[in-house]
């Protein structure tokens, strides 16, 4: 295989971890929601760890954003 | 490459000297007025009025100082409520990074590109976000290293670490607190990269499909804008959770810092 259409083929690849993370960042917070409508009075105390766990799993969807973009801009 | 017609999406991300300051050196080093420094400037300058019209200290206060005050007391309560009442010395520091990054994407969301100057979101290099980075870092390390001494390593062994697990734990734990100030600029950095990126092909999709024919441009180029906005009502919802999650960040390290576990 051409190298060039490797590099493109694994930038499109790349684009899977940024699915995976949309259902990372979903799960978050699906399951806080869910929890919060059964105890709302709980729910403002928990905001912090709320956008911690949005936090890190953003994170990983933006990491398969940069290996994208090395691939194609500089590798 | 990447490049949807003539459009390229990356050329917003262009650093370029400005006011004729291409060749200023101090040592051998470029030292540039680019566009990236004339943002910081304006986000400087952008606060310091923010923060001027609200500091008259007023008994009842105006709209203008409700506004400072709802800010700093926001900032307030993150470091109490994260780092407990160590956390007052530090309000100062997170407020400025918080506010400093929030303006920053703000005012690279600003649509000035329709008067012809064109907005720059220093916050979409690494290089800045990176310093800001490690600022946070350089302080958790410090204050860390200032309060605990050399006790602060017990920071990389939680407590009930079976005997044997030591060593790896300890490995374990120093490169999660390594990568830490990597993945702090990081986030920032990808997520106003990744956002403009998207409103600028989404617009060259609108340029090209208009200038395909009526049809394209009422079917691509129609939705393509529709979803432009939508996209930047999210944009700017990213940036004040970027700048939110920036400042969430740091204080749980100061708090690593401060507390140990």
């Amino acid at each position: 295989m051409d190298a060039e259409a490797a590099k493109l083929i694994g930038a499109g690849l790349a684009a899977i971890g940024a699915g995976m993370a949309a259902l990372g960042v979903g799960n978050v917070f699906g399951s806080f929601l869910e929890s919060a409508l059964r105890n709302p009075g709980a729910a403002d105390g928990q905001q912090g760890r709320l956008f911690i766990g949005f936090a890190a799993a953003e994170l990983l969807g933006l990491l398969a954003f940069v290996v994208s973009m090395i691939l194609i801009f500089v590798a | 490459m990447a490049e949807s017609g003539k459009i390229d999406p990356m050329h917003q991300f262009a650093i370029e000297p400005m006011f004729g300051t291409d060749h200023l050196a101090i040592g051998g080093y470029n030292i540039a007025f680019t566009n990236s420094a004339l943002w910081m400037v304006a986000t400087v300058v952008v606060l310091w009025l923010f923060m001027l019209g609200g500091m008259k200290r007023e008994l009842i206060p105006g709209r203008w100082q409700v506004a400072v005050e709802t800010m700093t007391g926001f900032i307030d309560n993150l470091l109490t409520a994260n780092v407990g009442p160590a956390g007052k010395k530090f309000v100062p520091y997170v407020f400025s990074l918080f506010m400093f990054i929030l303006i920053a994407n703000l005012l690279g969301m600003l649509p000035l590109g329709l008067v012809g100057l064109h907005p720059f979101t220093f916050t979409s290099h690494f290089t800045a976000t990176g310093v800001l980075a490690i600022m946070s870092f350089a302080i958790v390390l410090i204050v860390g290293f200032w309060k605990h001494g050399f006790h602060f390593f017990s920071l990389f062994v939680p407590h009930g670490t079976p005997l044997p697990m030591i060593p790896f734990i300890f490995l374990i734990e120093l490169v999660s607190f390594l990568v830490r100030p990597f993945s702090l600029g990081l986030r920032l950095f990808v997520a106003m990269t990744a956002g403009h990126v998207l409103l600028k092909v989404l617009a060259g999709f609108v340029i090209n499909s208009a200038n395909a024919g009526a049809g394209f441009g009422l079917t691509v180029g129609l939705s393509s804008f529709a979803l432009m906005i939508g996209i930047s009502a999210l944009e700017m919802l990213v940036a004040v959770i970027q700048a939110y999650v920036f400042a969430l960040l740091t204080s749980l390290y100061i708090n690593d810092a401060v507390n140990l576990h």
